[in-house]
């Protein structure tokens, strides 16, 4: 009995193996992907590629000559002060971010995963931001924190202290950075998180509960090992979003005072539009795609590692 | 037991109010702001005395938002309508024949997604201007087009690989149908909530460009709410009253779009997760 059941399984399974050899014969499709194909070559691909080719050069942006001059704007960005503040501060908003975002998001998604009143209607408020743009996000914040007449000095004054000048003392903005991007989109996290909550069994729950296990025990042998695809996503997503900050950093700061909360974006920005140094953009463009792609990899690696099958 | 639980909702429901009126302020401070004279010096935190709604035909008129906004909707509804279209199209074959070719055509699509936009800038620039396309709705269109089709293409993938039965298609062929046939007749309709995701979040991040608006439409009669705003707020530092009215008209689509559509939305970011 059990050899024919055996036996009829092995047929399935061989069949399995036919049909997805016939797949495999099957022909590409590749002309319905091709339109997408030729745009992201045309406006992504090819681009990318030539500006490693201009990082070589000492091109000023519009001139029709462009001199190779081999490594030399390498051994100058590796000289730059500016360019170890700039990643520093880069690596601050994307690591920093990172951090803010999953910690807080994860912290909304548990609150709002318990039955409590008025529920959709804080997960709407808290996810709102999400859709409005990091510029205008930027000004918004920026009526927080102006030094004239901004929200913050008031409470500071009403408390008899001091106004700051927060966003033109070096040593915060950055931070003031990280944090409006982590108000803007903790909410992507937040239903990432909710969705993974969800998705996990009621049941590991009740039998946690009766081997008496503590609320923190089930959160740390449960909840956070079967959210790890979730931690991914949202890792990643955040890492990727951080790096490449620039809308909100012109709306708060424009990238000073100097060049103290510029990120690579903006620095790049700044090198092409405002200093015609074009070839040296370019090298600054290459370093940046190493580190985002360095760091968002990094992340993937290790946090798929840790996923657990459920 | 039961009084327990209780207590616990009522404590996690202050919570829950607390920090939903946390992420109330900057939104009360911009709608406050909006409706202030621009003579008033009140602290930021308090109502204004008295309402001043034309703030915002003010804004409207010095900002040229009218414009503004219809460049701002060419572009988002052109970008949205091509990615729909090349980015189903391209991702079906993707998602359904494993040939080599194709497992190594999507990586590279997943690939780009890394790859931030502005690294490609100098040589993009150059390349815009060769091409004779600064300042046209149609560069703006493309390059929004290119950043966002890897997700859309991650997106229908998964939801064609996860949720359409290929026996459908499967019957078609037999019967004779064409592949771009059973594309449009049979597949493209069984994509729409996932469709409706797409266009929604492709839609909010289009309308809220700033990085290639500011290198391509610099020209006024093509610039972008985002743009418009830019200038705006650098000429009127001193009159924040005006510069939060023009931000709360230009931020007024996408909320109307979202409040409505809310459920795609919450759909598709969370699709992700999900799926691993």
């Amino acid at each position: 009995m059990s050899e024919l059941v055996n036996k009829s399984q092995r047929a399935i399974a061989r069949k399995g193996v036919v049909k997805s050899r016939k797949m495999k014969k099957q022909k590409s499709l590749w002309w319905m992907y091709l339109p997408a194909l030729i745009v992201v070559s045309v406006f992504i691909i090819y681009p990318f590629l030539s500006g490693i080719r201009v990082s070589f050069t000492d091109w000023n942006g519009f001139s029709q000559t462009k001199n190779w001059v081999g490594l030399e704007q390498y051994k100058r960005m590796f000289q730059d002060s500016d360019t170890w503040l700039v990643v520093k501060n880069t690596l601050l908003y994307g690591i920093g971010s990172t951090i803010f975002q999953n910690v807080i998001g994860l912290l909304y998604a548990l609150l709002l995963n318990k039955s409590i009143r008025l529920k959709s209607l804080t997960r709407t408020i808290i996810y709102l931001p999400v859709i409005i743009s990091p510029l205008v996000m930027g000004y918004i914040w920026y009526f927080f924190f102006a030094y004239q007449g901004g929200a913050l000095n008031d409470v500071l004054m009403l408390l008899g202290l001091d106004k700051i000048n927060a966003l033109g003392n070096p040593d915060v903005n950055p931070w003031i950075i990280v944090f409006v991007n982590t108000y803007q989109f903790v909410g992507i996290a937040m239903i990432i998180y909710l969705a993974g909550l969800q998705s996990i069994s009621k049941d590991f729950y009740e039998a946690a509960d009766i081997d008496g296990a503590s609320v923190f025990q089930k959160f740390k042998t449960i909840t956070l090992p079967l959210l790890m695809p979730a931690i991914t996503i949202n890792v990643v997503l955040n890492i990727i979003g951080g790096l490449k900050l620039f809308d909100v950093i012109l709306a708060l700061t424009g990238g000073g005072p100097g060049n103290a909360s510029q990120s690579m974006s903006t620095f790049m920005y700044s090198l092409y539009f405002s200093r015609q140094d074009a070839g040296y953009a370019a090298t600054q463009g290459v370093l940046m795609a190493f580190i985002v792609l360095t760091f968002s990899l990094l992340a993937l690696v290790y946090f798929k590692r840790k996923e657990v099958d459920a | 037991m039961k009084n327990r639980e209780r207590k616990s909702r009522r404590f996690f429901t202050i919570v829950a109010i607390v920090v939903t009126l946390f992420h109330l302020i900057p939104f009360y401070i911009l709608i406050t702001t909006s409706l202030k004279a621009s003579n008033d010096f009140s602290s930021k935190w308090s109502l204004p005395s008295s309402v001043h709604f034309e703030n915002f035909s003010k804004a409207w008129e010095q900002a040229s938002l009218g414009n503004a906004f219809i460049n701002t909707a060419i572009i988002t509804a052109g970008a949205a309508l091509l990615l729909i279209v090349f980015g189903s199209l391209a991702a079906y074959p993707l998602a359904r024949m494993n040939t080599k070719l194709n497992k190594f055509v999507y990586f590279l699509f997943i690939a780009i997604m890394i790859v931030p936009p502005l690294t490609a800038l100098v040589p993009l620039y150059q390349m815009v201007v060769d091409m004779g396309m600064m300042n046209t709705h149609e560069i703006a269109i493309l390059n929004n087009m290119a950043a966002f089709l890897p997700l859309t293409i991650f997106l229908y993938a998964g939801f064609i690989r996860s949720t359409i039965p290929k026996e459908l298609e499967e019957a078609a062929k037999i019967d004779g149908a064409s592949t771009l046939k059973i594309f449009f007749k049979i597949v493209f309709p069984l994509l729409k909530p996932i469709t409706a995701t797409v266009l929604i979040i492709s839609c909010v991040f289009i309308w809220n460009d700033y990085q290639f608006a500011i290198f391509f439409l610099q020209d006024e009669s093509v610039q972008t709410l985002t743009v418009a705003l830019a200038g705006f707020f650098g000429q009127n530092q001193s009159n924040l009253n005006l510069v939060a009215s023009a931000a709360i008209m230009s931020m007024l689509p996408m909320t109307i779009l979202f409040l409505f559509l809310q459920k795609y939305f919450v759909a598709g970011l969370s699709s992700g997760s999900v799926k691993g």
